[in-house]
């Protein structure tokens, strides 16, 4: 179902967490809802679902108003960053419950538990109490309690937080594969970029309680709209040096680096200061812009090398690359800049 | 072994200290199954005539099974109306957002700090005008509204353990809050629930002053005012009947200690763990 938040506002008390957001989420799609701690993502969230009222603005499902709607009538299936399961039911109570307050015929309420453990692959589990379960099957006794009613829309806070690193990769795909099997809507609050861009159709950028961008997570890696959002995205992180206008060209001062302005920027008047952003893949053996510095640091990733270059003024530049053993700590060395890669952003971080 | 030995001294001491409180119960015991010649600690008959008060009622004296009756009432009532009263206030002022929420805390604290003595000419002439002096109800009330500050605060502190994601997930989940409350929320702090409910059971059990200022005499009467009423009585004093009752009386407590020892040490433990 269509989701949308029209000029939402929310405030606690004197603290204006959220102002005039505007954001849809179109039917069967999943948004990732990605931005640093403390930028509104969970408050967000808890206004779809009803468990916190709006100061401002309307709440859509399709074209239902849901804004004073309780959050028992709203149909929002929530997982929680800590799963929330009911610690003294087994599996399939738990599951079970949505349907139970329902009032479903009980065989009913068999049928679909089951049918949503099978979804999730935990058949084997439904007589455990959570207090025996591992966190990855956690996770999804979470998400089958989420799911069992046909939620209007699925929302997960920050649903990996609590896994492991290897788990995390794994319920990460699982997760994307329920939604795509079931169809659901879903918004997924994260503040790790990977998770956004791996899982969802569509990041929502946000900061300090404002969305920054909306796009396709290539769409945004390839076309950050400011430095905030191509700061966010990306691993390791793109690295930015400041930088002068000058006839056509981009000088850095004392590091005797010309660039050549970006296709997808405009020429910036001469004598203007502006932010260059270079992502690491794009600095290396091959470019058209020679840049010239001390390798001051390089850590090795199995398939690549990462290396930080320290220009002559100080400022650092990364570069990811094959492994290769001719270079080595302290070395001089002039790598290259693609330069139809860069970005250039003014120096309040708007795209140029 | 060396820790054997290294210990020994201190169970020794322990031994000795303790010995004059084993006698206290061992005669408390042996006294009420025998008489002793005059003058002498050394049993020479056994008999069973102190334990008489169970089947024959002395004159002037309710009978020991309504006395006990009355007694089980007056511990279970207030128990059950703690139970309920603690574990409704204490969810409310552990969750919800009610005005004046922190002062009504600090009010049923010190209410639990007021020695409930200072009050009792006070009830007592409440009691009378209601008409509730001499009757069980009237001093079940009492007792009750005393142990609630208690068990209120217990009550707010186990609930204050539990997830209050667990409640949302509830909500979202369709269910009303009261649903939550009962379906969701109450199995977790089911051992405080246990605990709270024995604890005031004891404590009722127990009473002596509140019964015996409200509800003195007749129908009303709980063992432990019984008791006193045999100490009283100056014209036939008997000790070993005194101690029969005494052991009679204390036998639900010991039977309700060996079985929830457990349960009862979760009050001051206090978690969700069950
Ligand atoms: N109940 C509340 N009362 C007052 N301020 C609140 C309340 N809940 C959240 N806030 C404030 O609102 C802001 C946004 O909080 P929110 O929980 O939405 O952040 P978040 O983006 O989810 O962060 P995180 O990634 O750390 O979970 C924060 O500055 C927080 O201090
Ligand atoms: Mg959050």
């Amino acid at each position: 179902m269509r989701i949308l938040l029209d000029k939402f506002s929310k405030s606690f008390g004197d603290v204006r967490v959220i102002e005039d957001m505007t954001l849809e989420i179109k039917d069967g799609e999943m948004l990732a809802l990605l931005g640093p701690s403390g930028c509104g993502k969970s408050t967000t969230l808890f206004a779809i679902s009803g468990i916190h009222k709006v100061t401002g603005g309307r709440i859509l499902f399709g074209d239902r108003d849901m804004t004073g709607v309780p959050s028992q009538e709203r149909n929002v299936g929530v997982v929680f960053q800590s799963y929330a399961l009911y610690p003294h039911m087994t599996v399939a109570d738990n599951i079970a419950f949505p349907l139970r307050i329902r009032k479903l015929p009980e065989a009913e309420v068999k049928r679909q538990m089951e049918e949503m453990a099978n979804l999730v692959h935990i058949e084997a589990l439904l007589n455990r109490r959570p207090a025996e379960l591992s966190g990855g099957q956690q996770q999804r006794v979470a998400l089958a309690r989420a799911l069992v009613r046909r939620p209007n829309v699925l929302l997960l806070d920050e649903p990996l937080a609590n896994l492991d690193a290897k788990l995390r990769l794994e319920m990460r795909s699982e997760i994307r594969r329920i939604q795509l099997e079931t169809g659901i809507t879903a918004i997924l609050v994260t503040h790790d970029q990977v998770e956004a861009m791996s899982m969802c159709d569509r990041i929502a950028i946000m900061n300090a309680g404002q969305i920054i961008q909306i796009a396709t997570p290539q769409e945004m890696y390839r076309n950050p709209r400011t430095a905030f959002v191509a700061g966010f995205l990306g691993s390791p992180p793109i690295a930015f040096i400041d930088a002068v206008a000058n006839n056509g060209m981009l000088t850095v001062e004392d590091a005797d680096i010309r660039l050549p302005v970006p296709p997808n920027a405009e020429t910036p008047p001469d004598g203007t200061p502006v932010i260059v952003g270079i992502r690491p893949e794009n600095l290396g053996r091959d470019g058209d812009a020679p840049v010239r510095g001390r390798v001051s640091f390089v850590e090795t990733q199995g398939r690549e090398n990462l290396y930080d270059l320290t220009l002559a003024n100080g400022r650092v530049l990364r570069s990811i690359q094959r492994v290769s053993d001719d270079v080595s700590l302290n070395d001089e060395v002039e790598w290259r800049v693609r330069s139809d890669q860069l970005f250039l952003f003014s120096q309040n971080g708007e795209r140029l | 072994m060396i820790g054997h030995l290294r210990t020994w001294p201190i169970v020794l001491a322990l031994s000795i200290l303790s010995a004059p409180l084993v006698l206290m119960y061992a005669y408390l015991f042996i006294d009420t199954v025998t008489n002793s010649p005059p003058r002498s600690f050394i049993p020479n008959e056994f008999t069973l005539e102190h334990w008489s008060f169970l089947w024959e009622t002395r004159p002037g004296r309710p009978s020991i099974w309504r006395v006990t009756l009355n007694s089980l009432l007056f511990a279970t009532s207030t128990s059950a109306l703690v139970i309920v009263v603690s574990s409704m206030a204490g969810y409310v002022l552990s969750r919800l957002n009610v005005p004046g929420r922190a002062y009504f805390l600090a009010g049923v604290m010190v209410l639990h700090a007021f020695p409930a003595i200072t009050l009792i000419v006070a009830i007592f002439l409440v009691l009378q005008v209601v008409g509730l002096y001499n009757t069980l109800i009237g001093v079940i009330l009492v007792k009750a509204a005393i142990d609630m500050p208690l068990g209120i605060w217990l009550m707010k502190g186990f609930y204050d353990t539990v997830p209050w994601e667990i409640e949302m997930a509830g909500i979202q989940d369709g269910a009303s809050r009261f649903t939550v409350w009962r379906k969701l929320v109450l199995p977790q702090v089911k051992p405080g629930i246990f605990a709270l409910g024995l604890f005031a059971f004891l404590l009722g059990w127990g009473e002596f002053i509140l019964p015996q200022v409200l509800a003195p005499s007749g129908n009303a009467q709980v063992l432990s005012v019984y008791l006193a009423g045999l100490i009283a009585d100056d014209n036939n004093f008997d000790m070993n009947l005194f101690k029969s009752v005494g052991l009679f009386y204390m036998m639900p407590v010991l039977i309700l200690f060996f079985f929830f020892q457990n349960r009862l040490m979760n009050i001051y433990g206090g978690g969700s763990k069950g």
